[in-house]
C-alpha cells in the first residue's frame, strides 16, 4: 500500500513537473511571438532613414518613438523568463554565442538613447548620428534576433559537461567552438529566418504608420507606406517560405528512452503533423499574415492591416516557438555532440521553481491589460504634425 | 590557468564597468520619479499650472537620464548568460525568478506609463496622467526590489539546497530568497539612498538657477521638497545603513574586516573615521596597517554588534578560526585551512556522487550524498589554493566605505540646513557660497552612491555567491581576447553615451536658465 502510494506521488510529480516544462516553454514561445510582433519598431527605423521630409520623418520618429520601450522591455522579459526556467539555455547560448549576443546588445545599446537624444540640443554627435543608430538597430536587431530563433533549430557547435564545474583549471560547463557566434550570424539557414523576419519588421512597421500616423496634407504618405508593405511583405513571404522549406527538411534531434539523442529526418514537418493543434494555427497565423499584407497593399485606406498581420505573427511565430521544444524534440541542438542537446527536459529550472513562477505568470492577464488600456488612450487618434506642434516633449 | 584567470578579471572588469555606469542613472531615476509625483501630486490637488511647469521641467532632465539607464541595464542581464554562464546554470534555478519577476511586474509597468508621463498630458485625463506618473515610480522601486532580491542571495544565499544529480543549487523556499532580511535592509537602503541622490541633484540645479539670479520661485519650490526628500531619505538610509553592518558583521565578517582595514581584531574595537593605510601591509606580518588613523574608541564594536566590548574579527582572525566570547575567552571558529580541506572534500564527494549516479549504484550515492551535505557550505572554498584568495582587495573597501560615510555626513547637513533656509530664510539660498554648496551636492552626491556599490561589491569578492562559488569557478569559456575586445567597446559606447547624456542634460539646464520656466508658453 505505502509502496503504491509513493509510485503514484512520483508519477503524479513527474506529470506535474512535464505539464510544468511545457507551459513554460509556451510562456516563451508567447513571449518570442510578442517580441517579433513588437519588432515593428525596428522595421519602422530602417523605413524612417529613407525619409528626406523632416515634417514627415518627425511624425514617424515620434509615432514609434513611443513604443520602443515595450519592444525593448519584452526583450529583456523574454530574455528573464528564458533565465529562470531554462537556465542551461541561458547559459549555454549567451556564453556560448558570445558574438551573437554582444551584438544584438550593442544595438539595442543604441537604440535605447537614441530616440531621447536626436533631437535634443547638444547631443554632440549629430541628429543624424542617432538616426543612423536607429537605422542599424532596426537591421542589426531584426537579423540577429531572428538567427538566434533560427539557431534553436539547426543548432550550434557546442557541447555541456556539468561535470566541468569541479575542474578547478578549467571550470566551464558550456563550451563552443572558437568563433562563438559569428558562424551562427552567417550560416545560411539563420540568415534566411533573420532577413524573414527585417522584413516582417519593416511590413508591420509600414502597416503602423498608415494606422497611427495621420498627414492629411500628404496623400502620398499613405500611398508610400501602403507599397512599402506590399514590397517588403512580398520579399518576407518569398524569404519565410525558403526558410520553411530549409526547415521541414532538416534533420531534428529527439530522446530515446534510454536517454540517447538521434537524428530525426523531417523532423519539424513531421511535429507539425503530429501536433496538428500547434500546425493548424501556425496555419491561420499565416494567412492572418498574408491577409493583412494584400488587403493593405491593395488598398492604402485599410487600417486593420496592422493588427491582422500583427496577431498574425505572434500566433505563427508562438506555434514555431512551440514546434522547436515540444514533442521531445531539441530546442537547441548541438551539432557536435547530440548528447549535448538541450531539452526542455534537461535545460530547465526545478518544478518548484517553475511552480512558482507559473503563479507569478497569473499576473500577465492584468499586465496585458494594463497595456492595452494605455495603447488604447494614446492611440484613439491618430498622431499629427498639429499635435506635435504642441509638445514640448518631442524626439 | 592563466588564461582562466584573465578571462576571470577581465569579465569582472566588464561587469564593474557597467554596473557602475548603470548605477550612476538608477539613483536618479528612483529620486526625480518620486519628486516629480510629488510635484504632479500638488498639481492636480491644486490646479495651479506652476506645479505642472515645474513637473514638466524635471520630468525633461528625468527622460534624459531614463533613457541611459534602461541602455545600460539589459547588458547587465545578459551579461550573466554571456561572462558568467557557470554562474547562470549553477544557480539560474534561483537567481533567474527575480529577475523574470522584475521583468514581468516592474518592467511593463514602467515602460507602459512613462509613454503616458512623457506624451499622455493631452491625451488622457489628469488624474489619469497623475496615476501613471506614480505607477512609472512604482516600477522603478519595484525593478529595484527585485534585483536587489537577487543581489542580496548572491551576498546571503538562503532558500536553497544543492541537487548534486543536477549538480547545481535549486530553491526550496521563495519566500526565504526574496524576503531576505539582507534583501529588504538592502531594498530599503539603496531605494533610500536614490531618494537621497534624486534631492541633491534637484538642490544642485536649482542652486544653479539661484546663482544665475534665474526661476527663483520654482528653484526655492523645488528645494523645499527635494529638502524634506532629501533628509528623510538621508536619515533613513543612515538607520538602514546601521542595519546593514550589523548583518555584514553576522553574514560577511571578512567584509567588514575589509571595510576597516582591520587584520587582528579585539574586544571593544575602534572604529576607524579616518586613516590611510599602510599600503606594504601584508596579512602575515607585524607592521602597523596604518600611516595614520583617527579612531573612535569602541566604535566598530557598536557599529558591528551594538554591544561596546563586542568582539569583532580581523582577517587574521577569521582565516584562523578565532573568536573571543562575551568573557574574552578564545572561541574557535572554522579555520580557512578547514574550509579549504572542506570545500575539496566537498567536491571529492560529488564527484563521487556523480560516479555512482552514472553506475546506477544507489547506496553509494546515497554515501556520497550524506558527505556532499556536511561540506557543502565550503564548496566554494574547494576552489582555492590558499587562505589569502578569499581576502577581498582591502584599500578599495576600507576608502569607498569612508567616502560614503563622510559624503552621507555632508548630505545629512546640506540637507537640513537647505530646509530650514528655504522655509525660514530663503534669500540666503541665492548666497554665493550656499550655491556653490548646493552644486557641489551633485558630484558628492554621486561619489558616494557609487562607494556604496563598490564598497558592497568589492567586499564580498572572490565570490559571486558568499562562501558557495568564487568568480574563477562562475564565467564562461570564452577566451580574454575577446572579454577585452567587448571590454573596450563597451568603454568607448559608454564613454559616448555619458558625454551625450552629460552635455543634453548641461544644455537643457543652461536653456532653462534664459527663461521663465513657470511662464505659460503655450504649450500643455
Amino acid at each position: 500500500m505505502g509502496d503504491n502510494i509513493i509510485i503514484v506521488t512520483h508519477l503524479l510529480n513527474s506529470k506535474i513537473m512535464e505539464t510544468l516544462q511545457i507551459y513554460w516553454w509556451f510562456v516563451i514561445s508567447l513571449l518570442g511571438g510578442l517580441l517579433v510582433f513588437l519588432l515593428f519598431v525596428q522595421g519602422g527605423q530602417t523605413l524612417m532613414f529613407g525619409t528626406a521630409d523632416p515634417q514627415r520623418k518627425s511624425l514617424m520618429v515620434n509615432a514609434l518613438g513611443r513604443k520602443w520601450e515595450l519592444t525593448f522591455t519584452t526583450l529583456v522579459v523574454f530574455g528573464g523568463a528564458f533565465f529562470a526556467s531554462f537556465p542551461l539555455y541561458y547559459s549555454t547560448s549567451f556564453g556560448g554565442a558570445y558574438w551573437l549576443w554582444m551584438t544584438i546588445l550593442l544595438s539595442f545599446i543604441l537604440q535605447a538613447v537614441s530616440y531621447e537624444f536626436r533631437s535634443k540640443s547638444g547631443n554632440v554627435f549629430g541628429t543624424r548620428t542617432y538616426d543612423l543608430f536607429l537605422a542599424i538597430n532596426g537591421c542589426a536587431g531584426c537579423v540577429l534576433l531572428g538567427e538566434a530563433v533560427a539557431m534553436q533549430f539547426f543548432g550550434a557547435d557546442f557541447t555541456v559537461t556539468r561535470g566541468s564545474i569541479l575542474n578547478g583549471a578549467a571550470p566551464v560547463i558550456s563550451t563552443w567552438n572558437s568563433f562563438h557566434g559569428l558562424e551562427v550570424m552567417f550560416a545560411i539557414p539563420n540568415l534566411l529566418l533573420g532577413f524573414a523576419v527585417l522584413f516582417l519588421a519593416r511590413t508591420l512597421g509600414a502597416m503602423f504608420f498608415l494606422r497611427f500616423v495621420e498627414a492629411p496634407n500628404e496623400p502620398a504618405f499613405a500611398r508610400r507606406a501602403s507599397r512599402r508593405v506590399l514590397f517588403n511583405g512580398t520579399t518576407f513571404v518569398l524569404l519565410f517560405l525558403c526558410f520553411l522549406f530549409a526547415l521541414f527538411t532538416a534533420d531534428g534531434y529527439t530522446q530515446l528512452a534510454d536517454g540517447t539523442v538521434v537524428a530525426v529526418p523531417y523532423k519539424y514537418f513531421f511535429n507539425f503533423i503530429d501536433l496538428w493543434w500547434i500546425g493548424a494555427p501556425f496555419l491561420i497565423g499565416v494567412l492572418l499574415v498574408l491577409c493583412g499584407i494584400i488587403r493593405t497593399s491593395l488598398n492604402p485606406a485599410f487600417r486593420l492591416g496592422f493588427w491582422a498581420t500583427g496577431v498574425g505573427t505572434v500566433i505563427a511565430v508562438t506555434c514555431l516557438f512551440c514546434i522547436s521544444g515540444y514533442n521531445n524534440t531539441s530546442f537547441l541542438p548541438s551539432t557536435s555532440l547530440p548528447s549535448s542537446s538541450l531539452f526542455i527536459t534537461n535545460a530547465s529550472s526545478t518544478h518548484f521553481t517553475l511552480e512558482v513562477m507559473a503563479w507569478v505568470t497569473l499576473l500577465l492577464p492584468i499586465v496585458v491589460g494594463y497595456i492595452a488600456l494605455v495603447w488604447h488612450k494614446m492611440t484613439t487618434r491618430p498622431l499629427t504634425s498639429a499635435e506635435l506642434s504642441a509638445e514640448d516633449h518631442i524626439y | 590557468m592563466d588564461e582562466l584567470l584573465s578571462t576571470v578579471d577581465w569579465s569582472r572588469a566588464q561587469f564593474a564597468l557597467t554596473a557602475i555606469i548603470h548605477w550612476l542613472f538608477v539613483p536618479l531615476s528612483i529620486g526625480l520619479s518620486l519628486i516629480i509625483g510629488i510635484m504632479e501630486t500638488l498639481y492636480y490637488r491644486t490646479g495651479n499650472e506652476r506645479w505642472k511647469r515645474m513637473t514638466k521641467f524635471w520630468m525633461l532632465l528625468f527622460g534624459i537620464n531614463f533613457a541611459c539607464g534602461v541602455a545600460t541595464g539589459i547588458i547587465l542581464e545578459f551579461e550573466f548568460g554571456t561572462n558568467w554562464s557557470n554562474y547562470s546554470w549553477f544557480v539560474g534555478d534561483i537567481f533567474g525568478a527575480p529577475l523574470a519577476i522584475e521583468g514581468i511586474l516592474a518592467f511593463f509597468l514602467e515602460s507602459t506609463f512613462i509613454a503616458v508621463m512623457f506624451f499622455g498630458w493631452n491625451r488622457v485625463s489628469r488624474g489619469f496622467h497623475l496615476a501613471a506618473t506614480w505607477l512609472t515610480a512604482l516600477g522603478i522601486c519595484l525593478s529595484a526590489f527585485w534585483i536587489l532580491v537577487a543581489n542580496a542571495w548572491m551576498q546571503y544565499p538562503v532558500g536553497m539546497e544543492f541537487d548534486p544529480a543536477q549538480m547545481r543549487s535549486v530553491m526550496v523556499s521563495f519566500w526565504d530568497v526574496a524576503l531576505s532580511p539582507v534583501a529588504l535592509n538592502k531594498f530599503f537602503h539603496t531605494v533610500l539612498s536614490g531618494w537621497v541622490l534624486g534631492a541633491a541633484f534637484v538642490v544642485g540645479v536649482s542652486s544653479w538657477f539661484l546663482f544665475k539670479k534665474s526661476n527663483r520661485e520654482l528653484a526655492i519650490d523645488s528645494i523645499k521638497i527635494a529638502s524634506w526628500v532629501g533628509l528623510v531619505g538621508i536619515v533613513l538610509t543612515m538607520w538602514t545603513g546601521d542595519g546593514s553592518a550589523v548583518q555584514i558583521a553576522q553574514k560577511q565578517p571578512m567584509k567588514l574586516a575589509a571595510m576597516e582595514g582591520l587584520y587582528n581584531g579585539q574586544r571593544g574595537q575602534g572604529l576607524t573615521m579616518l586613516g590611510i593605510l599602510n599600503h606594504n601591509k601584508e596579512r602575515n606580518d607585524s607592521s602597523d596597517p596604518f600611516f595614520f588613523e583617527i579612531t573612535l574608541p569602541k566604535g566598530l564594536s557598536v557599529l558591528a554588534n551594538h554591544d561596546a566590548e563586542s568582539f569583532v574579527p580581523g582577517i587574521n582572525d577569521i582565516i584562523e578560526g578565532v573568536s573571543l566570547d562575551a568573557n574574552g575567552d578564545t572561541i574557535n571558529t572554522v579555520s580557512y585551512a578547514e574550509r579549504i580541506a572542506r570545500g575539496r572534500a566537498a567536491h571529492d564527494a560529488l564527484r563521487a556522487f556523480d560516479s555512482a549516479l552514472a553506475a546506477g549504484d544507489t547506496a553509494a550515492m546515497a554515501a556520497a550524498n550524506k558527505l556532499l551535505r556536511a561540506d557543502f557550505p565550503y564548496f566554494g572554498y574547494g576552489y582555492m589554493e590558499s587562505a589569502d584568495e578569499a581576502v577581498p582587495p582591502v584599500a578599495l573597501t576600507f576608502y569607498m566605505f569612508r567616502v560614503m560615510v563622510i559624503g552621507g555626513g555632508y548630505l545629512l547637513l546640506l540637507f537640513c540646513v537647505t530646509l530650514f533656509l528655504s522655509y525660514r530664510r530663503p534669500n540666503i539660498l541665492s548666497n554665493k557660497w550656499m550655491t556653490l554648496a548646493g552644486m557641489a551636492s551633485i558630484p558628492i552626491v554621486w561619489c558616494v552612491s557609487e562607494a556604496g556599490w563598490v564598497t558592497a561589491e568589492v567586499g564580498r569578492q572572490p565570490w559571486t555567491i558568499q562562501d558557495l562559488l568564487p568568480c574563477r569557478a562562475a564565467i564562461s569559456g570564452i577566451s580574454a581576447g575577446s572579454v577585452q575586445l567587448t571590454f573596450w567597446m563597451f568603454v568607448v559606447v559608454f564613454a559616448a553615451l555619458l558625454i551625450a547624456d552629460i552635455s543634453i542634460m548641461l544644455r537643457e539646464i543652461a536653456k532653462a536658465t534664459r527663461r521663465d520656466l513657470l511662464a505659460d508658453d503655450g504649450k500643455h
